[in-house]
């Protein structure tokens, strides 16, 4: 039997075979009703979570966040403290769980690495030239093997969104699929930038395509353009993931990322996890949220939930 | 003109029909973070006059708006407090101007609330009006009064300077709606800080008008947000909330003002605790310098000679 199977799932080996075949199939799947979406996802978000409810969503949410910083100014120092939070986010409540990962650019994967050394925190790195991803193939792949080389846990890759667009979907699939082998055992998030694909077909598309080339995790964006994670388009994700399950057996995690700032967002989105994907995705192993300054929100929720006061941005840390 | 009495039938119909215009009444808002929302929680209560007669419904606001009031005192208070004192002063005496402008409404929401004769109300609005004035002169002042150089026995420059203590919640006094009001709101932002300010449960209707007010007075949105309900049920999350520096507690009994004093003292507020005022009189600087911090500096002088200072 051979091990080293295609990527794809087996049903739909013949969908990859060339270019047309594989755009055949993706413009094959059904068109996404804009208004639809947009209604299930806001009316989702009305669901009122309290109590103890709130308290396992909170605790849950921290869990999944992957605390990330991507500036171009940071430095070992600052991925140090990073760590060092992601480990105890709360440092007078140790009873608050770690956070999934850390997420930096592959240079800091060291630093970061021997910030949660024995924590059981994951360190996270973007590369192929994140976040424009405009750069050579050889390129892209090489900075994928300094990540893994360094040690990540997890490689955050951006899809070639020209490409994309332009209707080369084999090229990006062929992408995918040699960065998913630089990566080897570390687990690989396909980054679309959903704010630049323009239409809700083509984000449909796009999951489909990460999904097809062997991605352990779809991601909606970089946190770098003007339209980050929405309730929308994490919908149509979750939709993507369950729909890809049903037919293949494979399960593959969502992670919104960019713009999710409050607890209030956060809590959507598990209700939209839940109530879409399914309570198999409510683990931090299937679904992640990208973010920086969620977690102090996420903080300041819980000592309210604690304390019954009021908390301030005195009580959590300054990024 | 022989056919005047013919028209006097007409216009007087006429006259009638334009009296059966509909009444368009105010719907009395919060002001919170520069904007006008209603209660969080979608609740009002009837206002009346001093004899019963129902004059509006204002808006009751829950702990939640509480909340939403403090978000917005402490996004506004980096830009406010870093305003030059000038421009503070600026601003202070334009609201003034805007109240000068819309004195009669104020007059009449004073009298209807309080039962008080035009002549009256009239002179509480006239005393409001002149307290921003005399407040908006202080911004600029206060700071050679309070801080100042200090001498010291060593080769340093020795600066004291006052600082804004942050986010303040205010009690606003309950007899006296716009007059106590405004004594006590005008002090807090004058240094710098932000305020959340909990109106009379009796009669907020003067305080949600003067919310219009500092809107269209170049205030910043959310340096000063304006919530109305009960009182009791607003002060306490705000006594306790680990993100307010300060309460003022004006407008409360002494029951309430013992267990918020006691809420307030877990992160070290300042508290301002109700004493009898008389708001007519010329106010002095107490409540100025209560939510005022002071910042020393010690800064060297540079090496001494064998003849003292080089300065």
């Amino acid at each position: 039997m051979p091990t080293t199977a295609p990527p794809a799932a087996h049903a739909f080996t013949d969908v990859t075979a060339s270019d047309s075949t594989l755009r055949r199939f993706l413009h094959g799947l059904p068109g996404v009703d804009t208004v639809g979406l947009e209604a299930r996802a806001a009316a989702l978000g009305t669901r009122s979570i309290k109590t103890t409810a709130k308290a396992y969503a909170i605790d849950l949410a921290i869990s999944m966040v992957d605390l990330t910083t991507l500036e171009g100014a940071d430095t070992p120092g600052k991925v140090r403290a990073l760590g060092a939070k992601a480990v105890h986010p709360d440092p007078t409540d140790r009873t608050a769980p770690t956070t999934a990962a850390v997420c930096v650019y592959p240079d800091m994967v060291a630093a970061a690495k021997e910030a949660v050394a024995g924590s059981g925190v994951l360190v996270a790195s973007v590369a192929t030239a994140f976040p424009a991803g405009r750069a050579a193939l050889d390129v892209k792949l090489a900075d994928v093997r300094d990540a893994v080389a360094a040690g990540a846990d997890e490689i955050d890759m951006v899809i070639d969104r020209g490409a994309f667009l332009a209707g080369r979907y084999l090229k990006v699939y062929d992408e995918i699929v040699a960065v998913k082998e630089a990566s080897g055992a570390a687990r690989l998030k396909v980054i679309f930038e959903t704010g630049e694909l323009s239409t809700y077909d083509n984000i449909r598309r796009a999951s489909w395509l990460g999904m097809l080339a062997g991605a352990d995790f779809i991601k909606t964006s970089t946190g770098k353009v003007a339209v980050n994670a929405t309730p929308a388009n994490t919908l149509l994700m979750l939709e993507a993931v369950r729909d890809f399950r049903a037919q293949t057996g494979i399960q593959v995690g969502v992670k919104p990322a960019g713009g999710i700032r409050t607890t209030k967002d956060a809590v959507k989105f598990l209700v939209l996890v839940n109530e879409t994907a399914g309570t198999d995705w409510l683990d931090n192993h299937w679904f992640r949220f990208g973010a920086s300054s969620l977690l102090n929100d996420l903080l300041m929720q819980r000592q309210k939930l604690a304390t019954g006061r009021y908390s301030g941005p005195d009580y959590v840390t300054v990024d | 003109m022989s056919d005047k009495p013919k028209n006097t039938g007409k216009k007087t119909e006429q006259k009638a029909e334009q009296n059966q215009r509909l009444s368009v009444f105010k719907t009395y808002k919060l002001y919170v973070g520069g904007k006008f929302p209603r209660s969080e929680s979608g609740r009002v209560y009837e206002v009346t006059d001093s004899k019963g007669q129902w004059l509006a419904n204002a808006p009751r606001a829950s702990r939640k708006d509480a909340r939403d009031a403090v978000v917005a005192a402490r996004k506004a208070f980096g830009g406010w407090s870093g305003a030059t004192a000038y421009n503070r002063g600026q601003i202070l005496y334009r609201v003034a101007e805007m109240l000068e402008g819309r004195r009669d409404q104020f007059v009449r929401e004073v009298a209807e609330a309080e039962g008080l004769p035009k002549s009256r109300a009239a002179a509480q609005v006239d005393a409001a009006i002149d307290r921003w004035v005399w407040y908006a002169g202080w911004t600029d002042k206060i700071a050679q009064v309070v801080g100042g150089g200090n001498p010291v026995a060593g080769p340093y420059f020795n600066l004291s300077s006052p600082e804004p203590t942050g986010v303040v919640t205010v009690l606003a006094p309950q007899e006296s709606s716009f007059l106590g009001l405004v004594s006590v709101l005008a002090p807090v932002i004058a240094t710098g800080n932000t305020a959340v300010v909990i109106a009379s449960e009796k009669f907020p209707l003067p305080a949600l008008s003067l919310g219009e007010v500092l809107a269209t007075s170049d205030v910043p949105g959310g340096v000063v947000n304006i919530l109305t309900g009960g009182t009791a049920e607003i002060a306490a999350p705000l006594a306790a909330h680990q993100d307010v520096n300060a309460i003022d507690l004006a407008g409360a009994d002494e029951a309430l003002a013992k267990e918020l004093e006691i809420a307030a003292a877990d992160n070290l507020k300042r508290v301002v605790r109700p004493q009898p005022v008389d708001y007519f009189a010329t106010p002095g600087i107490d409540r100025l310098t209560a939510f005022l911090e002071t910042k020393t500096v010690w800064h060297p002088t540079g090496a001494l000679g064998a003849s003292g200072s080089s300065y």
